[in-house]
């Protein structure tokens, strides 16, 4: 990139300054306003066993659904990136899906299939005679567990995925005629290449598992605390905000800490020859061992994250209101009520929101966020590529957001963004940016590999040829990105489509999004607001489902389907 | 493809202007209050005509959040991020008015409200509402059972209602805390912590929040989870009568609210400090005070009014019972101790 002169180095100032003014300077605000009376005071204000047992239990159970992730995980990827079969693109697209919903609405789906009294147990406890239900998840560390693999297991699918499906096959081919045995082929030739996505994958599962909130509280109940839980209890319930801001800057400092190991073993050791763009690698299961492979492999994903989105949607449309507490007769059947009283206005309250229209806010939000951060991560991930030993010390500064206590970060935006143009009008602009900010560490680690793969050979013969810098953008990056591109466009739509805690933090009352909407329902007792809420959930997987299907058909013009 | 985007941010501008208010001479009043909060539009639209105002309103999380996100943003700048506070409760008053939040207001009709809601001598903040923490239980698991209602805290800790209680954490949830505040009132300083003791031996359910107590783990909700009490308000089954999806009868669910089992929490509002729209303010805590807001809240937040002329709706006062006699703490009492009740509590029940 020595030819990029100086111009190409200033339209990297842009996603630098954008992180410095929207995400460092709020923290720094905060953390001046958190530690100032401090300093003075001194630094007994807290207990080494505060910061040891959170973080502790933090990085305990962060390793262990990484690990859990990348055992589901890769597999899962090698299905959708090499086998063609039936179902294949709906199996793809379904398992994004749960890393759109709020965690409010993951623990009512647990709970619809294998809560206590769940259709799982129901079913187990017919089928075997037993008097108590079998499988008692919820609220423990499996539960915990279990969710985390739910929700980024379709990081690791989507991120090493791209890598897989550009992997040339024929050097695999060329090393088993050299006599090398499919292992030695897989560790020697594959897994090296694959390497620089499985790792980057893995930091992104284990820093959200890291900084896991919402799964922890709901789902591993009072007993468990993460750093992040720890802050929001010491900020929100305790106003103990020096504790609060001490726990965030372990947090973040951990963040750092581990991505920046990740950086030393993340060096593209290969030819870059080896990844071009995307092949037609898929094939047909052929022998008996890969039709097992597939079939036993979509069977687990189905299993895993398309049942308890399945229970969640049925139970939008089935009511069991009379068969409650089996008084009268026992009505079940399909019903769309929980979705005609979406549209109504019962109680005339001010706040009321039409559901399309809360779609209508979320999609704005998320076509925003999905713009900004994608091109901000193809900025930053050109710069991050380039050789520029400078530059490249930058990249654990774009992995930062993801390790900021939301809680903490979120009051630093109250305090410095709290006046005119950013609280002015009646758009609230600041959650497409915090949107933004947790989206572009994933835009940033899905382009990155592809950029680090395009064959520097074809770029300079293209130059050489008289080619301007667009136009070798255009006709030899982008076709080799165009997956990379596609999937963080999926993935920074998704997260903002998703997002709860920003979003009802910065939205108005009168403008919710679709999150926000089902946490008002859910937090009000009442069948009815039950229903909606799990329809609420259901219209949400809907537009997410509908908006990835689009991005997924954006094609080049020219480019052949396959 | 780039053709495309265009056309998405076109759209998109499209979108953002059909958003922008016009411009005209109208005054804003800011409310910052708490996510249960709730208000006819008509009532709304029509103090905004009458004092040609526009009412702005911030949810900040529940109360705790509401109240943190004030103090960190007023002791940051002159101007208060709001004008008025609604939604602060009984136990949060004290750090509240430590903090020097608000500016005193006596409304016009505050003599009709009763005494003991005053709880602020000198009205830095006034009640508005107030609203009762009580187990909830399923009747149908009782009657089918036949198993007898406990007719008192210590009852829940006999045999045959092991297991059958589910309690939120009271560092994480509001009614929680109210919940634990109400144990601390029966008991006493000295012997709660026994009572929750017995409570753990008898398998007492604790979860995070109102959300997961209520509908993952209460039987009597449509969640259909596995304890048949829960903790949350004496309130509740009305909301479960009118909205439930086909006319019930009767609730599903009804309130335990024998002497010491309900904790009251009140809520009230305030003007805050420093407020350039101190007029506007005090007209909008008296129109929280007015008949016509008062008679609206019960349907749109499940509270009760405080003044007494205010008539409850029908549907609302066939499924609400009222406790005689309720639990409560002195506030000053409360803020003193609330950090290390909550530490102990966690250190005995979480371990």
């Amino acid at each position: 990139m020595n030819r990029s002169g100086s111009r190409t180095w200033l339209l990297w100032l842009i996603p630098l300054a954008f992180l410095l003014f929207f995400f460092y300077q709020p923290l720094l605000v905060i953390f001046r306003q958190v530690f100032s009376e401090r300093f003075n005071q001194g630094w007994q204000f807290f207990s080494w066993e505060q910061v040891t047992r959170p973080l502790g239990f933090t990085l305990w159970q962060a390793f262990l659904s990484t690990l859990l992730t990348l055992l589901i995980g890769l597999p899962a990827a090698y299905l959708f990136a090499r086998f063609d079969f039936p179902g294949r693109k709906g199996l793809r697209a379904l398992s994004l899906l749960p890393f759109i919903l709020p965690t409010v609405v993951v623990a009512t789906a647990f709970n619809t299939l294998i809560g206590p009294r769940g259709w799982l147990n129901v079913i187990l406890m017919n089928l075997f005679n037993l008097s108590s239900a079998p499988i008692n998840l919820l609220n423990s560390f499996s539960a915990i567990l279990l969710a985390h693999v739910f929700y980024n297991t379709s990081i690791v699918i989507r991120m090493v995925g791209s890598s897989l499906a550009r992997l040339n096959p024929h050097y695999d081919e060329a090393a088993g005629v050299l006599g090398a045995n499919p292992w030695r082929v897989f560790k020697e030739v594959s897994l090296p290449l694959l390497m620089p996505s499985i790792l980057g994958a893995s930091l992104l599962v284990f820093l959200f598992d890291f900084t896991s909130f919402g799964v922890v509280l709901m789902l591993g109940g009072p007993q468990f605390a993460t750093l992040e839980v720890e802050i929001y209890n010491q900020a929100m319930n305790r106003l103990n905000l020096p504790v609060a801001g001490l726990l965030s800057v372990v947090q973040l400092a951990f963040t750092l800490i581990i991505t920046l190991l990740q950086n030393r073993v993340n060096n593209p050791r290969y030819g870059k020859a080896a990844l071009g763009s995307e092949r037609k690698t898929l094939m047909k299961p052929k022998t008996k061992l890969q039709k097992l492979y597939v079939v036993l492999l979509s069977l687990l994903v189905l299993i895993l994250f398309v049942t308890p989105i399945l229970s969640l949607i049925s139970r939008s449309l089935v009511t069991f209101d009379a068969a409650r507490g089996e008084r009268g007769e026992v009505e079940t059947g399909l019903t769309f009520r929980y979705y005609t009283e979406l549209f109504q206005n019962r109680s005339g309250s001010v706040f009321y929101a039409n559901p399309l229209a809360a779609v209508r806010n979320s999609l704005v939000f998320s076509v925003l966020t999905m713009l900004i951060a994608t091109s901000m991560g193809l900025i930053a991930a050109y710069a991050l590529a380039s050789s520029g030993k400078f530059i490249r010390w930058l990249e654990p500064l774009f992995m930062l957001p993801l390790g900021a206590s939301a809680v903490i970060l979120g009051l630093g935006f109250l305090i410095t963004f709290n006046k005119a143009p950013w609280t002015s009008g009646a758009f609230p602009i600041m959650i497409p940016i915090a949107h933004s900010l947790i989206a572009l560490p994933f835009a940033v680690r899905t382009l990155l590999p592809a950029i680090r793969g395009i064959p520097i050979s074809l770029r300079e013969a293209a130059l050489v040829m008289g080619a301007k810098p667009w136009r070798v953008f255009r006709e030899v990056d982008l076709p080799i990105l165009l997956r990379a591109i596609i999937a963080s466009l999926a993935f920074s739509f998704t997260i903002s489509l998703g997002e709860f805690g920003a979003s009802s933090f910065l939205s108005s009352p009168q403008t919710p999004t679709i999150p926000v909407l089902i946490y008002r329902y859910i937090s009000q007792p009442g069948a009815l607001n039950y229903g909606q809420a799990l329809a609420m959930s259901t219209l949400l997987l809907v537009t997410s489902a509908a908006g990835s299907l689009l991005i997924e058909k954006i094609r080049l013009p020219g480019e052949e389907l396959f | 493809m780039i053709k495309k985007i265009f056309y998405i941010l076109f759209v998109l501008v499209l979108l953002i202007s059909a958003c922008q208010p016009t411009a005209n001479d109208v005054r804003t009043l800011t409310i910052i209050t708490h996510d249960s909060f709730s208000v006819s539009a008509e009532l709304v639209s029509g103090f905004e005509e009458e004092n040609n105002v526009r009412l702005v309103f911030i949810q900040g999380g529940d109360t705790g959040s509401a109240l943190n996100r004030l103090i960190l943003t007023s002791v940051n700048s002159k101007t208060p991020e709001a004008d008025v506070f609604y939604g602060l409760d009984n136990t949060f008053l004290s750090r509240a008015l430590e903090q020097n939040l608000f500016e005193p207001y006596q409304p016009e009709g505050l003599e009709n409200i009763p005494d003991e809601f005053k709880l602020d001598p000198e009205f830095f903040v006034v009640p508005i509402d107030f609203g009762d923490v009580c187990i909830n239980y399923d009747r149908a698991y009782f009657s089918e059972r036949n198993i007898e209602l406990p007719r008192s805290l210590q009852d829940l800790t006999k045999p045959e209602y092991e297991g059958l209680l589910v309690v939120e954490n009271p560092a994480t949830s509001s009614p929680g805390l109210a919940f634990m505040l109400a144990t601390i009132a029966e008991f006493g300083e000295d012997a709660w912590l026994d009572w929750w003791q017995a409570m753990k031996v008898n398998q007492v359910a604790i979860v995070s929040d109102w959300e997961t107590a209520y509908y993952n783990n209460f039987s009597g909700s449509s969640g259909k989870g596995p304890q048949p009490m829960v903790v949350s308000y004496a309130s509740s089954p009305a909301a479960e009568l009118i909205y439930a999806e086909t006319a019930l009868s009767e609730s599903p669910t009804a309130s335990l609210i024998a002497p010491g089992m309900c904790w009251r929490q009140v809520e009230f509002a305030g003007i805050l400090n420093n407020t350039p729209n101190r007029d506007l303010a005090e007209k909008f805590i008296d129109f929280l005070l007015s008949k016509e807001f008062q008679e609206d809240m019960p349907m749109q937040m499940f509270v009760f009014p405080v003044l007494p002329a205010a008539e409850l709706p029908e549907d609302f006062i066939t499924a609400s019972q009222l406790p005689e006699t309720v639990s409560s703490l002195n506030s000053a009492l409360i803020a003193a101790h609330r950090d290390a009740w909550i530490n102990e509590w966690a250190n005995l029940m979480l371990k």
